[in-house]
């Protein structure tokens, strides 16, 4: 199973645990297992469409990856919100 | 003692004081998220906010203490196979019948909840509607900003979208019927302009005495309707300028409404004067009611939710929010005016709790 890293608030909606260990063949059965598994997590990564929000990225060992990038068992999966800065707010 | 619920761009605030004081902030929620707006259903006690987190997607809140826990609702979320995203929630809205409340968002949606605001559901009858593919967004989004409940019927219901127009259901919203005589968009090409679907409505609101009546701020504009919204009457003369985004009206006079104008190349107040305008008499005229408000280089944006009222008739309290971080208030009707908070971030609601 791959490793998942989350940080707040996506860790809290995942029980807590920053780290965890999901089954899936791809970026997006991985995500969507997570979902199954903590369902509070669910519209906060994925949209409605099963596409990543716009504003949130995954990297796979260090790599920005898209929904369907192969996913192996050995692989970590870190899910990060995007580096914003200098909007009008 | 008056609750406001102070939506901003970085977070909710719950202001509480009395009519004609300074308010004190008493809590501060969702501090990194736009608040898009907050509210009080005044049957369950329960609050919701509509909270934008840039990362993360629009969501539904609620509580019973706004200093305490909130709990996500479960939806809304537009169908799979829509191929949409919901983009932010911009009112949360008690309906006639228990434990129902609706929802408006972008892009052009309405959502149901019959668990006192506990899970959401699309309402497909608005949804399905043919003309969809068409309909066509404002600068704000696609944006459904304005539910109009009829008192004691919960069967009808009007919605206002920008760009769409207003929408009309007798049957609970299994139906829809678009109608929006008498309006007169001059932002569209003059040939397009009886025809046109694309209505940018500002915000809407219906006299519950005389329910058959609501109210109209338009993009460039501001409407009376006696029929239910089918057909309305330009009532815009005598304003500094027809442009702006909220619209309060005192329930108990189905001839008031307040507006504040705006104009229209920068959107602020216009001459850098703050006014807010009183009708008595149905539009006919209209009276200036800035007493205690800036009158000099006083540049603000007021955003559509970012106007309410409190109570009824000569003591109503009236309320509303700058996009430079003002709130104004008002304990009798608008004769006078004073700062009651300050120093906020950009305000997107204001309600009264």
């Amino acid at each position: 199973m791959a490793v998942v890293m989350l940080r707040a608030p996506l860790k809290d909606l995942a029980g807590g645990e920053s780290e965890q260990r999901v089954e899936g063949g791809s970026v997006l059965e991985v995500l969507r297992e997570l979902e199954r598994r903590h369902p509070k997590v669910r519209g906060w990564i994925l949209d409605e469409q099963g596409g990543v929000r716009r504003h949130v990225n995954v990297f796979v060992n260090g790599e920005m990856t898209r929904e369907d990038t192969p996913i192996d068992p050995q692989d970590r999966m870190h899910v990060l919100p995007s580096i914003t800065g200098g909007d009008v707010a | 003692m008056t609750e406001l619920l102070v939506g901003t761009r970085k977070g909710l605030y719950d202001y509480r004081g009395d009519p004609g004081g300074r308010f004190e902030p008493t809590s501060r929620s969702f501090e990194g998220d736009v608040v898009e707006y907050a509210c009080r259903d005044p049957r369950s006690g329960r609050y919701f906010a509509s909270v934008t987190n840039p990362f993360y997607g629009p969501k539904i809140w609620f509580t019973d203490d706004p200093a305490g826990e909130w709990q996500q609702a479960t939806g809304p979320e537009l169908p799979e196979e829509s191929g949409a995203s919901l983009v932010r929630i911009w009112i949360v809205k008690p309906a006639e019948d228990d434990g129902h409340l609706y929802a408006g968002g972008d892009p052009g949606v309405l959502f149901e909840s019959h668990d006192n605001g506990a899970t959401w559901e699309l309402n497909r009858g608005l949804w399905d509607q043919p003309t969809r593919a068409n309909w066509s967004p404002g600068n704000g989004g696609l944006c459904l900003h304005s539910i109009a409940t009829w008192p004691g019927d919960p069967m009808r219901v009007s919605v206002g979208i920008s760009a769409v127009g207003c929408w009309h259901t007798e049957d609970g919203g299994t139906t829809w019927e678009w109608a929006a005589k008498g309006i007169y968009p001059r932002y569209a090409p003059e040939d397009v302009r009886e025809t046109t679907m694309n209505l940018c409505v500002h915000n809407m609101h219906r006299a519950p005495l005389q329910p058959e009546r609501l109210f109209m701020q338009f993009h460039g504009g501001v409407y009376r309707s006696d029929d239910g919204g089918h057909a309305w009457t330009s009532i815009a003369e005598g304003l500094p300028s027809d442009f702006g985004f909220p619209l309060v009206i005192d329930p108990a006079d189905p001839d008031s409404a307040y507006v504040i104008p705006l104009a229209e190349g920068d959107r602020m107040t216009p001459d850098g004067r703050v006014r807010v305008y009183e009708t008595r008499d149905a539009g006919a005229s209209w009276k200036e009611r800035g007493d205690g408000l800036p009158q000099e280089d006083a540049h603000l944006g007021i955003l559509r939710q970012a106007f309410d009222r409190d109570g009824e008739g000569e003591s109503m309290g009236l309320y509303f929010g700058s996009t430079s971080g003002e709130i104004f208030g008002s304990p009798d009707a608008g004769a006078s005016w004073s700062s009651i908070a300050s120093r906020l971030p950009l305000v997107t609601s204001v309600r009264v709790a």
